[in-house]
């Protein structure tokens, strides 16, 4: 920015009357401090809540478990809008499934209810890796009596189910809420932090191996989260960024429109809205045991409006802003950039009816109702955003074209 | 080095005069070694050797067809539930199943295997059930067995009782190479137990299956009839001692035959077919194609269990699944310019196995997914059935295909096996534990092929299997 600045002031010292183009890389540049600023973020929240969990572990209470709730959920808010930089980035890509996998088999960690019926036929469903010294799976037998961060990561997807997860975003959020028991009625997990009292009082049993669980899921979250600054850090010649900005332009701005195409339709408007509408199963939610799904969903497309837009609202208040996919668009074709910006207002309007529905004081509608079977108002809002992702999706597939890329699909063999 | 070696060079020219002696008799003009590229799924290979390498979607497929790749997806991945449930677009399982998800069996969308001891389990495999006897229509590949249906569904939902308990003992054989190299194989022997109808009878016919690796499959259905069947000579008119049958069975859509493609013994026209028959038989979920599940008259109470909206599976979710299964990425090869590779790839075509595995093939128009048309892929299989020697028999034909007679299987992907998933199977059954196991259970027309490779000295079959696993 600054050596851009002051070129600028340059070209307007030599001619008042020509402006400096904007150049493909000035972009690529933008979006790898962008990311940098994401993934900070999401660390340092993460370590906020790994010290809020700390402090529950130290003396359980109901306070102390929802202020480790709440700082879950706040530690959401910046990762979420990481994940534009998923699908296009094979170094956040590969490590993704140890973030933040869903769903989760319940039975596979800790104690579910009575009418649990987890995926029959997978008989890590009911592992209940809390209650084991040894897990049998098929032809692995492990030792877990030790529940440490190495362990855990090598227990996601054990005997090839992919509901085998182990850690992440959404084994701490099942640490923390418990199952939710309430279908597609309200409410959200309810889990008593009696289950993390160590010795006298512990319910639902193996407290200390809970206690050592949730302590180690934490940390294995925290050195991934740092793990991922590092790779998108400036000045570092090694790492994914490095790589990054030297890529071809075409090459790291396909990555770039594939990165947020990819999230924007097949993975949030698919996989996370239309299935669990299909299927009315809360199992499909995201967030499903903290009933946080319409902030995951938020913050997911907020992420990808601003890898467009190359700003970024960080989590104390100020602004990241970069050169911009916009800025880039407008100066090829001004009309596209002006559809865009119209497309984008429309989608953050259908995202913000979502929360809206739930924030409502009278009649507060959380994910798994609005995907209840019969349910019309609920259904009318998830399709409302699925259109609006679709109409953002053909847009981002213009916007690849206006730049010159003909195939949006990566090569994403270069790290 | 021990005597013995010297004992086995001299039958080792032997064989390879005899191989060379027998190649040049054939009538069929020798082909010409073609190169292998590394794109085996033309513009449509993807990049990529994790864990993943057999998940990713049809990179040319468009942006907006995404989301029915990813709904498909949901719904191969995620688990059935039982019936009655809040999840209604997803229960109905069973009463009487093999497993409650797709993935279960093609582990990560790959291979299933066996299961290693008789504690483990059997989830990424199956046993077909049939009687002996001329089965009643052209629709029916089978007889069915009048208990147990079409398939032994070895898990059922509470309440209900599986129909058997499914374990394995292996017998173990040592075959030795020409290089003194010992390969131990094993063959599975089936145990049936805990019958919950009576026992089966001894008239019963069996086949073990373990499920196949899901990538490339949209082209294996695009390329068409007359192709294929170009290629089959039932009689071996040539004289080449390799006949290349088409299976004919039943299209339940269209009420007739058509060309059998996918299953082991080509036993389904299509994937939606193939989808359709799999929810039914292996989960007890029925669709607009299988309206009912594999109860039989004498199975009462399966017949009369809740079921979960008829169909249970939707046509909008059958045709998405069906998609998702049309459009799993083939990736590219690894090490496709390592000398040795290419050498092994040489040695491939000549030594006779792309008589079968045919390495190309051009895909003309795809009217319905137009990114997978006029591509040229490599999946290195002629999609017909083979006898393929008493060994591998199940001695349970399916339509056209006799007990010795298995499709050619696709051999893109291979190297890339113990990666999607570490446990595996190769072969119908799954006997296979190595390519080298799996190459020398070929028997039949492959026989000679086994031969040569069984004569390869140390560095050819090096070279061979570098090759392969190049794929």
């Amino acid at each position: 920015m600054k050596v851009k600045s002051m070129f600028l002031a340059l070209g307007l010292m030599l001619t008042s009357t020509t402006t400096l183009a904007l150049s493909s890389q000035d972009v690529i540049n933008s979006y790898t401090d962008l990311a940098f600023n994401v993934y900070t973020d999401s660390l340092a929240e993460a370590k906020k809540l790994q010290a809020d969990i700390q402090k529950f572990l130290d003396s359980p209470s109901p306070e102390t478990l929802a202020q480790a709730r709440y700082a879950w959920r706040q530690a959401r808010v910046p990762y979420m809008q990481t994940e534009a930089f998923r699908f296009g980035n094979p170094v956040v890509d590969n490590i993704d499934g140890q973030v933040n996998s869903w769903p989760l088999d319940e039975g596979f960690l800790d104690y579910v209810s009575s009418d649990y019926e987890g995926e029959l036929g997978n008989s890590g469903a009911t592992a209940f890796i809390l209650s084991l010294d040894t897990l049998r799976l098929g032809a692995n037998e492990i030792d877990v009596s030790e529940l440490t961060p190495e362990l855990l990561a090598s227990l996601n997807e054990l005997g090839g189910s992919e509901a085998n997860i182990a850690t992440g975003y959404h084994a701490i959020e099942f640490l923390l809420w418990g199952q939710d028991l309430n279908g597609t009625d309200p409410g959200a997990g309810n889990r008593p932090y009696t289950d993390y009292l160590a010795g006298e009082g512990c319910s639902h049993q193996y407290c200390q191996r809970r206690r050592d669980y949730l302590t180690a899921v934490t940390t294995l979250l925290v050195n991934d989260l740092n793990y991922l600054v590092g790779q998108w850090q400036a000045g570092d010649s090694n790492n994914y960024r490095a790589k990054f900005v030297k890529l071809a332009p075409q090459e790291a701005l396909t990555r770039i429109l594939f990165g947020i195409g990819s999230l924007a339709f097949g993975e949030l408007a698919g996989e996370r809205m239309q299935v669990a509408l299909e299927a009315n199963s809360p199992e499909d939610e995201q967030d499903c045991f903290s009933d946080n799904t319409v902030f995951a969903h938020y913050y997911d497309w907020q992420g990808i409006a601003n890898v467009y837009l190359g700003e970024y609202k960080r989590v104390d208040g100020s602004f990241y802003k970069g050169d911009s996919l916009a800025d880039l668009v407008a100066e090829r074709n001004n009309g596209l950039a002006q559809k865009m910006q119209h497309q984008i207002s429309q989608t953050h309007a259908a995202l913000q009816a979502l929360v809206n529905a739930y924030q409502d004081p009278n009649n507060p509608m959380a994910f798994d109702q609005m995907i209840a079977e019969g349910n019309v108002e609920g259904a009318a809002l998830i399709n409302q955003i699925i259109a609006e992702l679709a109409a953002t999706t053909e847009l981002i597939e213009g916007v690849a074209k206006t730049l010159g890329i003909t195939n949006l699909n990566p090569n994403l063999d270069a790290g | 080095m021990p005597p013995v070696r010297l004992g086995l060079i001299t039958p080792l020219i032997l064989l390879l005069a005899a191989c060379q002696g027998a190649h040049q008799e054939a009538a069929k003009p020798t082909k010409p070694v073609i190169t292998i590229p590394t794109e085996l799924g033309g513009d449509n290979s993807v990049d990529v050797v994790s864990t993943n390498a057999f998940s990713l979607p049809s990179p040319n497929m468009p942006f907006t067809e995404r989301l029915n790749f990813s709904v498909g997806n949901s719904f191969f991945r995620n688990a059935w539930v039982i019936a009655p449930s809040t999840t209604t677009a997803r229960d109905g399982l069973g009463p009487l199943f093999n497993t409650s998800a797709c993935q279960n069996c093609h582990i990560k969308d790959g291979r299933g295997h066996l299961p290693v001891d008789h504690n483990d389990n059997t989830v990424s495999m199956l046993v077909r059930v049939s009687v002996p006897g001329t089965p009643a229509t052209a629709a029916d590949g089978i007889v069915a067995h009048p208990t147990y249906g079409g398939q032994l569904q070895d898990f059922a939902i509470n309440g209900y009782t599986p129909e058997v308990k499914i374990q394995f003992d292996f017998d173990h054989s040592i075959v030795t190479l020409a290089d003194g190299t010992e390969v131990e194989l094993r063959k599975p022997q089936l145990l049936l137990s805990d019958f919950s109808h009576g026992d089966i009878g001894s008239d019963a016919l069996t086949s073990v299956r373990i499920a196949p690796p899901m990538i490339g499959l949209g082209y294996l259905e695009a390329l068409t009839e007359e192709q294929l069947l170009a290629q089959a000579d039932p009689d071996d008119a040539d004289g080449d001692g390799i006949s290349g049958r088409a299976n004919r069975v039943w299209d339940t859509v269209n009420s007739q035959l058509a060309l059998g493609r996918f299953g082991w013994k080509a036993e389904q026209p299509t994937l939606q077919q193939q989808n359709a028959g799999a929810f039914a038989g292996d989960m007890g979920l029925t669709s607009a194609l299988n309206r009912s599940d594999d109860c039989t008259q004498p199975q009462t109470e399966c017949r009369q269990a809740a079921n979960g909206g008829d169909p249970e599976v939707s046509d909008d979710i059958l045709a998405k699944v069906t998609f998702y299964t049309h459009n799993l990425a083939v990736p590219k090869r690894r090490n496709s310019d390592d000398p040795g590779v290419i050498a092994g790839g040489a040695l491939f075509q000549t030594i006779g196995c792309s008589d079968c595995h045919t390495p190309k093939w051009q895909v003309g128009e795809v009217p319905e997914m137009p990114w997978l048309a006029n591509q040229t892929i490599y999946p290195f299989t002629d999609m017909l059935l083979h006898d393929m020697g008493d060994a591998l028999s199940d001695h349970r034909p399916v339509y056209a295909a006799a007990g010795d007679e298995w499709r050619t299987q696709p051999l893109w992907g291979l190297g890339l096996t113990s990666a999607v998933n570490g446990e595996f199977g190769f072969m119908h059954d799954g006997r296979a534990r190595t390519i080298t196991e799996a190459i020398l259970w070929h028997g039949g027309e492959a026989e000679s092929s086994r031969t040569n490779f069984v004569g390869l000295s140390t560095d050819q079959r090096n070279q061979l299997l570098a090759f392969l696993n190049s794929l």
